[in-house]
């Protein structure tokens, strides 16, 4: 599809999310004596190799053990350090709820939860491994900040930046090598969208690799003479209520895009703002009550309608409904 | 500081059990059995053993700090933390009722002095105890962290996925203790989930284990956390068998799994306090 667009946004090179954590990581180690790694048995996926290479004392292997490094990086912030935990999302969320509920968030813990192999982009590895609940669960919980960024410089911008901020986080990102099409130079906003297309037909509202297939979308839809904006959407929770509404103010009808349950992700906390303030029509682009299974990311989100054509289809079903 | 007595300290630990039982009653609500089973413990960590400051600092630098994994016996918590001047004792008035910051299972998030994290569902203290062991290492600072659990919260995984850790790296700056009283809520820990051999359990996951037979004679205690300070600091986390008596310093709750978490009658109460002479003013 995308070579035949005249794109708003393009690439040179693919990497993989979880390289711009364990690049910034890396430099946080350099940076911020208190920032301290902790890995449940996943060192090379989750790309913290070179973190505890240069940084040994400060890198607590825990071993397959994912309820333990939770409780474990609860109790060295008492202490003030700064715990970064890493396995795969499913592991990070699900397996050790309880865990962050109790020790981490009701604690009001300053740990950051890192999570990789998010969503159906895992591939392969099928439906045990690719969690589409975690943002659900993760923005339920009081204080929790919830981010997930769309690529390599802004994963590792987002990185960088929870470091300094006080509480709770969770950051999610994945496995797949994906297009690098934001600024290695960005500065990274918690809570603060990034309106990245200004358009007036249709709002596009996506979060993590999903706003690639956004991006994908806003071209397509121009070619049909339908303008369409794109917001990323990368930090969940604390969600920037003033720019969704500003734009569906504008545009009177909105999509969201996500590698996620529809259940519980980040259509339902859109439609919860605009039922409160700006009742439109809003089209969820997302998995709808199933599991994943094995294949490549591309046959992956193609099979559950997750690419930049579901994008469109369900940008023209929200224009029809206003 | 000069050091208190024995009688001293039996003597705050009458005046604590008068507390768990006077907030506890109030509110008709609690866990009474198992906090008086761990008041000599817990008086023989504040007011002797630890080297701690009431001038509550979240991060515990330079001082020894105390975790409660089983946090149900939050009664004991309270009185002690008070009484050794954590927050004014009027407060446990306020004991699991409405606005408070005594929670029914402690708390930070409502800030009560002393609090470090909230536990309460069973199994994670061991873990949080560990990270802070470490942060401790990391900062330089050789006091020692402490930590309380249950003996039915054993039957929890991830005790035993942390007990594993702390072997492996070393974790010796920590002392365990598991208070062994028997019972859990369902009845004996025999009967609902056979403990077996926790000595041998936690020899073979590598730590250096000690008990404590008398766990409700305060000289007994005291010498189980002293031989377990020396222990400390060579390579293994250390654990404390504390063997205690559920509801022990009222003839009718003693021993039984009966008072884990229901609360005395006033008839009930009155009989209990005229057990447990008021030493130290009751709040």
């Amino acid at each position: 599809m995308e070579n035949s667009l005249d794109l708003k946004f393009n690439y040179t090179e693919k990497k993989d999310t979880r390289s711009g954590f364990g690049d910034g990581i890396l430099e946080l180690g350099r940076t911020n004596p208190n920032v301290v790694g902790l890995c449940a048995d996943l060192i090379g996926s989750l790309k913290m190799g070179a973190f505890q290479k240069e940084f040994p004392d400060r890198f607590f292997q825990t071993g397959i053990a994912e309820a333990n490094m939770m409780g474990i990086a609860a109790g060295l912030t008492i202490g003030g350090k700064i715990p970064f935990t890493g396995t795969f999302a499913n592991f990070s969320t699900g397996r050790v709820y309880d865990q962050i509920r109790q020790s981490i968030a009701y604690s009001g813990k300053n740990v950051k939860i890192c999570a990789s192999h998010a969503g159906l982009t895992l591939g392969e590895d099928g439906a045990t491994h690719q969690i589409l609940e975690d943002l659900g669960m993760m923005k339920m919980l009081p204080h929790m900040t919830v981010i997930n960024p769309c690529d390599y410089n802004q994963t590792k911008a987002a990185t960088i930046a929870i470091a300094d901020h006080e509480g709770p986080v969770y950051l999610r990102f994945g496995r797949p090598k994906w297009p690098i099409f934001t600024d290695p130079a960005q500065k990274f906003e918690i809570g603060k969208a990034w309106k990245m297309i200004e358009g007036t037909d249709v709002t596009i509202f996506a979060t993590g690799h999903l706003v690639w297939e956004a991006v994908l979308a806003e071209a397509a839809l121009r070619q049909d003479g339908i303008s369409a904006e794109v917001i990323n959407i990368h930090t969940i929770k604390p969600l920037d209520t003033d720019s969704i509404l500003e734009s569906v103010f504008k545009t009177k009808c909105a999509v969201s895009a996500e590698e996620h349950q529809i259940n519980g992700g980040l259509g339902d906390s859109i439609a919860q703002t605009l039922s409160r303030h700006q009742p439109s029509p809003l089209e969820y682009v997302g998995v709808n009550d199933s599991f994943g299974e094995s294949g490549t990311p591309t046959a992956l989100l193609e099979k559950y309608g997750l690419n930049a054509a579901n994008i469109v289809t369900a940008a023209k079903k929200a224009i029809d409904r206003k | 500081m000069q050091k208190k007595s024995i009688e001293e300290l039996e003597s705050i630990c009458s005046q604590v059990r008068r507390d768990c039982l006077r907030m506890v009653h109030a509110v008709q609500s609690g866990h009474p059995g198992a906090s008086l089973g761990c008041t000599e413990f817990f008086v023989g960590l504040y007011f002797d053993q630890m080297d701690h400051d009431p001038q509550f600092n979240m991060n515990a630098l330079n001082e020894d700090v105390f975790f409660l994994s089983n946090g149900h016996i939050s009664p004991v918590f309270y009185s002690v933390l008070s009484r050794s001047g954590y927050f004014p004792i009027d407060e446990m008035k306020t004991f699991r009722k409405i606005n408070s910051r005594l929670q029914g299972h402690p708390a930070t998030h409502e800030h009560l002095p002393g609090i470090r994290i909230a536990s309460g569902s069973l199994g994670q203290g061991l873990s949080v105890a560990i990270g802070a062991a470490q942060a401790k290492k990391l900062n330089k600072d050789d006091k020692t962290v402490y930590i309380l659990m249950g003996d039915g919260e054993q039957e929890e995984g991830q005790i035993w996925e942390a007990a594993m850790y702390a072997a492996h790296w070393k974790v010796d700056n920590l002392i365990a203790t598991i208070d062994l009283n028997r019972q859990q809520i369902d009845g004996p820990t025999k009967e609902i989930m056979d403990l077996i051999d926790l000595r041998a359990k936690y020899e073979s996951f590598g730590w250096t284990v000690i008990d404590t037979h008398e766990g409700n004679d305060m000289k007994s205690v005291l010498e189980g956390l002293e031989k377990a300070k020396e222990l400390s600091r060579k390579g293994k986390p250390v654990l404390n068998l504390l063997h205690t008596e559920m509801g022990y310093g009222v003839d009718f709750m003693v021993g039984t799994h009966k008072w884990h978490g229901i609360a005395p009658s006033d008839e009930q109460l009155a009989d209990a306090l005229g057990q447990l002479p008021e030493t130290l003013g009751d709040y």
